[in-house]
């Protein structure tokens, strides 16, 4: 079901949210030769939250998410690179407080716009980011890449290994206490006020609800995600490209968004599964028919299912139990 | 200092040239996001459209330049038209956040569409002869070709405003934006209205990446990576005006042509900057009027 912010839907944790992570665990006894893609899934399942947290409940329609997660992809590769910071809980930290730092003072200037310039300005953003990777290659080496990271063994006594088995662990933790966390601001009165701000943000301004300061912390909280998913896959990788920043990035994590479903928080970890096991067995045979596909899917999406994979199961339960009364 | 004043003139010159080229292309996305306030941002398909088919009437069917340039105008119209009435109308009650998707869905097909043909290589421009050489004036040399732009585009800018400041059809379009629901009311078939308003914005689109195919590279990326610019010329200059995009366009020409000439090492951050600080400052934009 769609969580509308009402305080009526119980916070707490149903049976069938725990699905995701008996799948995650699952996955990694049953499929160990895809752990590197599974990884990679958990990362993007993290990054897409991110997103639905600003676009799908606060209702800020951004183009340009990846600043946050190529921000800190970034921070975590340039302290390894660049200042020899191994510690991968000292990295992600690093990717935390700049993009903290980042969607506070670049939310506080933009989330003032709406519309058209709003669109405009986060786009504008991810591009200034884009060009500074770009230029300044003696920090960020530019268009080949910041290559170099090393990162150590997590608490001094979990090896990244050549199987990435280490690093899914590592995703699927932080993937967890990532999901908690929004779930848990969702499900607050903070989130209550969010919704009503998508649904009608005159009204709650005139309610007295400090709309502004809500965004701001909404789009913040967002940016740190974004940067938490960038730096796990720097450390993943152990690689950073400029793709990361680019436009293309976040209208592809908006494509997965709503494949599964915005705003009702599984459709984050829909969407991505889909979209990148889709990708993993199609995009490199057809690469062009792939975009064609996606650009066709999400053009009928948007026609004809707007509420992603999760509103059509939706729809369909409904269905079924209206005709088994 | 002499040279300074050389290459002040020529950055002046090649700016407003591809100013030129922005306006052509972008007006047509001020006046529907206006009009309708339609976010799209696939009009960059429609810029490349008209480039790929300037460069394959030329090269395959054998067309003269002029007539190359019509094509471009006449079949990007059309394309556009049947677009609008198959998908993009039933999106205009619908939320920014549809819009926004729909229309990165329209970029992802043409770009792969554009691959599935041409290849991923950019496409050579043939000019004819007599737009190929050096153009003499004062004792400098031009680019005769980009003097053609300058002068064409600004006559089609004439054309533009006196279409929309002196006819019938103008007057109806400046009704429309300002009140949709009052123009409605007093006539005004507005749905029509839009539909030939959409397709002359698209079409100047296909005009203008066929103008400028030999300034702005004709390839599949061309909708994602010149995106920002077309947005930024309408952002700065405001949503439904003639003019704001207009002066936004020159300006932004120039001092992008500046930037790459005098500071390369900075590309176009200055540009994205300077966007910035003036959206925070006018949020609707030069020209456009604070909604």
């Amino acid at each position: 079901m769609r969580h509308n912010g009402s305080y009526s839907a119980s916070p707490r944790i149903g049976l069938l949210e725990w699905t995701p992570w008996i799948i995650g665990i699952a996955a990694f006894f049953l499929l160990p030769e895809y752990l590197s893609l599974g990884a990679r899934i958990l990362i993007f399942i993290l990054y897409a939250l991110s997103l639905d947290l600003v676009v799908g409940y606060a209702g800020i329609v951004t183009l340009g998410h990846s600043a946050f997660f190529g921000l800190g992809a970034y921070a975590a590769g340039i302290l390894s690179a660049r200042f020899g910071v191994a510690d991968p809980a000292l990295q992600l930290l690093a990717a935390m407080a700049a993009c903290a730092l980042m969607g506070l003072a670049t939310g506080a200037v933009i989330l003032r716009t709406r519309g058209l310039t709003l669109l405009m300005l986060t786009l504008a953003i991810a591009s200034i980011l884009l060009e500074v990777a770009n230029k300044a290659t003696s920090v960020t080496g530019g268009a080949d890449g910041l290559s170099g990271i090393v990162v150590a063994p997590i608490l001094g006594l979990f090896r990244f290994d050549l199987f990435g088995k280490t690093a899914y662990w590592l995703c699927l933790a932080v993937l967890f206490v990532g999901w908690w966390i929004t779930r848990r601001l969702i499900y607050s009165p903070f989130g209550a006020s969010l919704v009503g701000i998508r649904e009608n943000h005159v009204r709650m301004v005139a309610i007295g609800s400090p709309v502004s300061r809500r965004l701001l912390t909404a789009y913040t909280m967002s940016a740190v995600l974004a940067g938490v998913a960038g730096a796990l896959l720097t450390q993943t990788n152990q690689f950073v490209g400029l793709n990361v920043l680019s436009f293309e990035s976040s209208g592809e994590l908006l494509v997965m968004l709503i494949l599964g479903g915005v705003g009702r928080i599984y459709g984050a970890f829909v969407g991505p599964v889909v979209y990148m096991i889709a990708q993993d067995m199609l995009a490199k045979q057809f690469p062009e028919y792939w975009s064609l596909g996606i650009g066709l899917l999400l053009v009928i999406i948007v026609l004809f299912a707007r509420d992603g994979i999760l509103g059509i199961i939706d729809r369909l339960v409904a269905l079924v139990r209206k005709e088994a009364r | 200092m002499q040279e300074f004043l050389a290459s002040l003139v020529s950055v002046a010159f090649h700016g407003v040239a591809y100013g030129m080229i922005l306006y052509v292309i972008s007006v047509g996305l001020s006046v529907t996001m206006g009009l309708m306030g339609f976010a799209n941002l696939a009009h960059g398909v429609f810029a490349m459209a008209g480039g790929y088919i300037l460069t394959t009437s030329l090269d395959q069917w054998g067309l003269p330049f002029p007539l190359a340039l019509a094509v471009a105008f006449v079949l990007v119209a059309a394309g556009s038209v049947v677009l609008e009435r198959l998908l993009y109308a039933r999106l205009y009650a619908a939320g920014e956040l549809a819009q926004v998707l729909f229309t990165i869905g329209l970029i992802f097909m043409a770009t792969a569409i554009a691959r599935l043909i041409y290849g991923t290589l950019q496409q050579p421009v043939h000019l004819p002869e007599g737009m190929k050489g050096q153009f003499d004036l004062l004792g400098r040399d031009f680019p005769a070709y980009r003097v053609f732009i300058i002068l064409f585009g600004a006559s089609l800018v004439a054309g533009l405003w006196f279409g929309v400041e002196r006819t019938r059809f103008g007057a109806m379009v400046r009704a429309a934006v300002d009140n949709r629901a009052m123009a409605q009311s007093v006539g005004i078939d507005t749905q029509k209205l839009f539909m030939a308003t959409f397709a002359l914005g698209s079409g100047l689109a296909g005009l203008g990446g066929a103008l400028g195919a030999e300034i702005i590279a004709i390839q599949p990326s061309y909708p994602f990576e010149h995106l920002v610019y077309f947005l930024i010329v309408v952002a700065v200059g405001g949503l439904g005006t003639l003019r704001g995009p207009f002066v936004a366009a020159l300006v932004i020409g120039i001092a992008d042509t500046a930037c790459k000439y005098w500071v390369p090492q900075f590309g176009a951050f200055l540009i994205y900057v300077a966007t910035i600080l003036l959206l925070l400052w006018r949020p609707a934009g030069l020209f456009g009027r604070a909604a």
